[in-house]
């Protein structure tokens, strides 16, 4: 097993907000990697971090041994890295299939587009097969604004996959969705995954995590806590701590 | 028989919209032949002028959601690209003038592209303002500098046409504005770069994630837009035969495109086309009939007003969401409005 991605000693702080400090994190090629952690422990920083968003303060990003530490965001997508956000980004004004087709240029250089059509015969079978994948073919001429938050979520998910990345980040993929479609969010991700794709997955849905990681990392106040397999982690103290507020230093001395 | 009338209607009906275009081009076409009023087609050039600077400021803004109201910098770019020439090329007054006509729109380009590396960098409300701000450097620049001229303006090669044809010429010229931008505006509505437009519009950081480049997709989208009002204020310049830095960077010039552009419908292809028809022709009859220079602004502010308030999208939306609904509430389908798509070819 490879490396495929690789974050070390990444730091970033807004203002005075110390968001990340020192976090290292590596996913392995062709795994299904999982990212948790309290609220503001950094999650998303990271995210955005590796992805081109957020430039850190210091540290490196590593994919498939290549630096992207200070890559732009359209940059690391063509590398390979594909993401998409906890509060689901689509495009409302287009309609779904030509959301989907935005994201299809991936190796096309950026004048290529100004002398081509909006999309290829490949590229709409193509875009309509992710469609058909996540189970909103039906909708795919409707203005995407029109879409629920479930579908938006799956539309997301689509357009990301067309784009065929190497490594997929998810924030939040079960948030606020309901229990039929978690699951069919999972089936979704367990299938990609066996068929090559890496994933790398931030949640607060336990039994999500637990379920489909093979690989899951505790974040806490913007540095790595843990990591190891799903059990592993559920057993280790300092993330219960982390989690539930748990045991301060006061309080082991005087139980000590 | 009645097998071939119905296909022969519904392949008719198929073709009906480049029907429609056909028939605007020939109206467009044969009006200074049936209407030689000189006053008339003079209307009608500076009607052909603002259809033609609103469409292909609709191709970057109305696109891009990126709202320029700087778009004069570009048309007096143009109208002093044509006067500056003319005169130091020493070019006698007549027809190989309007070669200039696309040199204007070159050099507006070409100006265009350090403004949008600076005005680019920001969003929304911001970028708003820094194209006005860019407008004002621009005429302050052309009243201060020598070489323009400063407040008396420059004076170009008079052309002695008789009065009865002098129009002509300058109305097909137009006319050529208004189609290559049009063209332009449908071509890259089609394109791919088009939609990467319409991405950045809807969430430009989402489209940066999915590889849209999009600070290069957003400048070459300014640049090329600056190539018709270029030609726009170039072909304004040798028409009128001397240009003031009042009259071609005119905030009034800034405003109107845009309101055009969002009158007929922001982001549609016919919106612009229609706003200008409507707006600029309105206003120029009503200065001709009443001799009164701002009667339009009254009426306008008035018409604005009911746009704004029941046609928040444009007439062009407004009438297409309407014309949907009579078809669904027709064939007893309960899709009302479901097919409503803002920044569709219409």
């Amino acid at each position: 097993m490879t490396n495929l991605l690789k974050v070390e000693g990444v730091t970033k702080s807004f203002g005075g907000l110390q968001a990340l400090s020192g976090c290292s994190l590596s996913v392995e090629k062709g795994s299904i990697a999982g990212l948790i952690g309290p609220n503001g422990s950094g999650k998303t920083t990271l995210f955005n971090v590796i992805t081109g968003y957020v430039k850190p303060d210091g540290g490196t990003v590593t994919f498939e041994g290549r630096d992207i530490t200070a890559a732009r965001p359209s940059r690391v997508f063509t590398l390979g890295v594909g993401r998409t956000f906890q509060i689901t980004r689509i495009f409302p004004r287009i309609s779904v299939i030509e959301n989907m087709l935005v994201a299809t240029q991936r190796e096309e250089s950026w004048l290529r587009g100004l002398t081509r059509s909006k999309s290829s015969s490949q590229e709409l079978a193509a875009a309509m097969e992710w469609l058909d994948f996540v189970g909103i073919a039906r909708l795919a001429s409707l203005q995407a604004g029109a879409l629920s938050f479930g579908q938006r979520k799956l539309l997301e998910l689509a357009y990301v996959l067309v784009a065929n990345p190497d490594v997929i980040l998810l924030d939040e993929p079960a948030g606020g969705v309901n229990l039929t479609l978690i699951n069919e969010i999972a089936d979704k991700i367990r299938s990609l995954n066996k068929d090559g794709k890496t994933f790398l997955i931030v949640e607060h849905n336990m039994e999500f995590v637990m379920e489909i990681c093979d690989a899951v990392t505790v974040m806490h106040q913007g540095v790595n806590l843990v990591s190891g397999t799903p059990e592993e982690v559920r057993n280790n103290p300092d993330v219960l701590d982390a989690y539930l507020g748990g045991t301060d230093d006061d309080d082991v001395d005087v139980a000590s | 028989m009645s097998g071939l009338m119905s296909r022969l209607i519904s392949g008719l009906r198929s073709h009906v919209k480049q029907l429609w275009w056909l028939v605007a081009l020939a109206i467009f076409i044969a009006y200074p032949l049936i209407e030689t009023n000189p006053a008339y087609t003079t209307i009608g050039i500076f009607t052909l002028i603002f259809m033609g600077c609103a469409t292909s400021w609709n191709m970057f803004s109305g696109y891009s959601g990126y709202v320029n109201l700087g778009s004069a910098v570009f048309y007096g770019t143009g109208a002093y690209t044509m006067a500056l020439l003319a005169n130091h090329l020493h070019m006698a007054g007549n027809g190989d003038l309007f070669w200039l006509v696309p040199l204007g729109g070159l050099v507006a380009m070409i100006v265009a592209i350090p403004v949008g590396l600076i005005a680019l960098r920001v969003r929304r409300h911001t970028f708003v303002v820094i194209t006005i701000a860019i407008f004002f450097v621009f005429q302050l620049s052309a009243i201060n500098f020598s070489f323009t001229g400063g407040t008396s303006g420059l004076q170009l090669p008079f052309i002695p046409w008789l009065i009865t044809d002098y129009n002509l010429p300058f109305y097909y010229v137009g006319l050529g504005i208004v189609i290559f931008a049009a063209l332009l505006s449908a071509a890259v509505r089609r394109s791919r770069f088009g939609l990467q437009l319409l991405a950045i519009r809807d969430d430009e950081d989402r489209a940066a994630g999915l590889g849209v480049k999009v600070f290069a997709v957003k400048l070459t989208g300014f640049a090329m837009s600056a190539f018709a009002v270029g030609m726009g204020g170039a072909l304004y310049a040798m028409f009128i035969g001397q240009i003031y830095p009042q009259f071609v960077f005119d905030p009034i010039f800034d405003i109107s495109i845009a309101l055009m552009a969002i009158f007929g419908g922001l982001g549609t292809f016919v919106g612009p086309l229609l706003g200008a028809l409507v707006l600029e022709s309105t206003q120029q009859l009503l200065t001709l009939k009443y001799s009164n220079g701002s009667l339009y602004l009254v009426i306008f502010g008035a018409v604005f007003l009911v746009v704004i308030l029941f046609m928040p999208n444009g007439v062009i939306i407004a009438v297409r969401d309407g014309w949907a609904r009579r078809t669904a509430r027709r064939e007893g389908s309960v899709t009302v409005g479901a097919a409503v798509k803002p920044g569709a070819t219409l």
